[in-house]
């Protein structure tokens, strides 16, 4: 992990703009897919991919690597594009996305695309996952550290506060959950669903370090990510408020379009609003 | 029954492995006193985690441990980690093929006291149906303690279904085991009992009376549902012509219906089905009784292999009409 000079800051906002493209491209091209909740995690998975996480796109495998899990796996879009980005494999491999031949998966498959640590899809596991590995580091004296990734209609779910009990039980400061906390899921807002507030009261009752972030300012986000790292007695959670469809007008905080695709003109104007024509 | 319960002998299995494998790991879910799993966590309280009353987690977590390197064998009830769980298991073990292994205590009606909500009678149906499970079901308590190294030696996911109780002992102690194939217990041409978990011990019995009658049963133990010895069961079927099954679990989706799957896909046979006919079965005040008033009793077992002796009498018969008018 380099300082973050604003050189950087500059860098990692203008790679989750064209995590962005890249997201909604292949949505796009796939014909399915979940924009909403893969634009509002662009800076977040900008800054782990591209700063914060110890990988090696040559050695996916590579032991000592810290480990990421998106719990919220419909947002593999984004997931794909950073790893594509990252060097894990070339973009060009999600040509055929969807495609029965194509070996990346809807949601992401451990098998099947280099650099997934854990397969997922359905909701809720990624923090109970997640103890476990931090759990085996801690046993084989590993210092990698474990990330996940979660979404807030997710932690409407039990699991995640089973996980969220067990991570505290054993005070895995080698566990950073990262919430995107974009407000918006399926069938509405978050609070009309199922309300979760008062959510860092919960978490921090439920004994983790809680840190609230605007989850779009990479700067915040990155500082943020350092301090869980410097907590040694529990697991931190990382409240990152997001906007859903982040940077498209017409997809943000809109419900619809947690996963409705873009026709061709819909993705031109897309495109547009995240500066592409500027830069192609 | 014997005097060792099975899960007393998995437990005490599980602690002695734990000193030869140290990439293996217990976790249990507030019933290490049940389960026995506390032998193992005795011994090695760092290598084991009670996660409390979570069994969807306790399987994530394993399955995070297993992506870390280590071998987790998770303890619980059968009922809860083949229904609560089952989402876990499908997803994160089966489709994600990670290394846990299940050890389902308590499973069939063995926790006789606590009725129906206990009972685990739709297991081998709901752990037969996910890709990539191996599901095991041993006879007796000899049986449980052979199975834990070679459980946490194979490469995949395995359901290891474990009684609360005993059961009439049919291993001796270190009985030569392989996952997948199945084993004659007792020669025999006339039909062929086929049994599973503490119902093999009961079709021995069985096949003792009806030797007793004149008719020679063959007893097959299949303690491995998944992947199924089909080449056994081909065999048994070819050369006796009379089939029984026997199960402590529901008729539905366990070995009944595996051996009907595969047998009349190959070689249709008349073959009758001892199980738990559909039905949830009430609290009792011992197993033996309990099972016997679930339809799996021995005379249960005997008044089915003479179902399937007439019924194949019956077809032998037809198939030498069918000839006379050619």
């Amino acid at each position: 992990m380099t300082a973050l000079t604003p050189e950087k800051v500059s860098e990692l906002e203008e790679m989750a703009r064209r995590l962005r493209v890249d997201s909604l491209r292949l949505i796009h091209r796939r014909g399915a897919g979940h924009p909403g909740g893969a634009l509002s995690a662009a800076e977040i998975i900008a800054v782990l991919y591209f700063h914060i996480l110890r990988i090696n796109p040559a050695n996916p495998t590579w032991n000592e690597r810290d480990r990421f899990i998106l719990s919220k796996g419909h947002g593999s879009a984004m997931l794909y594009a950073a790893l594509a980005r990252r060097g894990f494999f070339p973009l060009s491999d999600l040509d055929n996305w969807g495609a029965v031949d194509c070996p990346h998966q809807g949601h992401p498959d451990r098998f099947k695309t280099p650099g997934v640590d854990m397969t997922s899809g359905l909701l809720g596991h990624g923090v109970a996952i997640g103890v476990g590995l931090a759990l085996a580091a801690r046993l084989k004296k590993q210092n990698y550290h474990t990330y996940v990734l979660l979404g807030d209609g997710e932690s409407q779910g039990g699991i995640v506060w089973e996980g969220a009990m067990a991570a505290a039980k054993y005070q895995l400061s080698n566990l950073t959950a990262i919430l995107d906390y974009n407000n918006v899921q399926l069938d509405g807002p978050v609070h009309e669903v199922m309300p979760l507030e008062p959510l860092a009261d919960k978490w921090s009752a439920w004994g983790w370090r809680v840190l609230e972030v605007n989850g779009h300012e990479v700067r915040q986000v990155v500082d943020a990510l350092r301090m869980a790292i410097q907590i040694h007695d529990r697991p931190t959670i990382l409240l990152a408020h997001t906007t859903k469809g982040k940077g498209v007008s017409f997809m943000e905080n809109q419900a619809s379009w947690h996963g409705n695709v873009p026709n061709a003109e819909q993705l031109n104007q897309a495109l547009a609003e995240l500066g592409e024509a500027m830069h192609e | 029954m014997s005097e060792l319960s099975m899960r007393e002998a998995y437990g005490r299995a599980l602690a002695e492995y734990g000193e030869l494998n140290p990439s293996v790991i217990a976790l249990d879910v507030d019933t290490a006193a049940s389960t026995l799993s506390n032998f193992f966590a005795a011994r090695f309280p760092e290598r084991f985690f009670n996660l409390g009353i979570a069994e969807p987690c306790m399987v994530d977590v394993a399955a995070g441990l297993a992506l870390g390197g280590f071998v987790p064998f998770i303890n619980g009830f059968a009922s809860i980690l083949s229904l609560r769980a089952l989402e876990q298991i499908r997803t994160c073990v089966c489709y994600a093929r990670t290394n846990v292994k299940i050890a389902a205590s308590y499973a069939g009606v063995s926790d006789f006291k606590d009725g129906a909500t206990h009972y685990s009678i739709t297991d081998l149906a709901n752990l037969r149906a996910l890709p990539g499970m191996t599901v095991i079901v041993p006879a007796d308590a000899a049986e449980a303690a052979v199975w834990v190294p070679l459980v946490a030696e194979f490469d995949g996911p395995v359901y290891l279904r474990i009684s609360r109780a005993g059961a009439l002992p049919v291993h001796q102690p270190g009985t030569p085991l392989h996952i997948g194939k199945g084993r004659t217990l007792r020669p025999g041409r006339d039909l062929t009992l086929i049994a599973t978990g503490s119902m093999v011990g009961r079709c021995a019995v069985a096949a003792e009376q009806l030797s007793v009658q004149g008719i020679e049963a063959r007893l097959l133990e299949i303690h491995t549902l998944k992947p199924l010895d089909g080449e056994l069961l081909l065999q048994a079927a070819e050369e006796t012509g009379a089939l029984v099954t026997a199960e402590e679990h529901s008729i539905i989706g366990g070995l009944g219906s595996a051996v009907a799957e595969t047998l009349a896909e190959r070689c249709p046979t008349p073959l009758e089905r001892i199980g738990i006919r559909d039905h949830f079965c009430p609290t009792g005040r011992d197993l033996d009784q309990l099972m016997d008033a679930c339809g799996l009793s021995v005379t249960g077992i005997i008044a089915a292999a003479q179902r399937a002796l007439r019924r194949k009498d019956h077809s032998l018969q037809d198939t030498k009409r069918k000839r006379k008018l050619q």
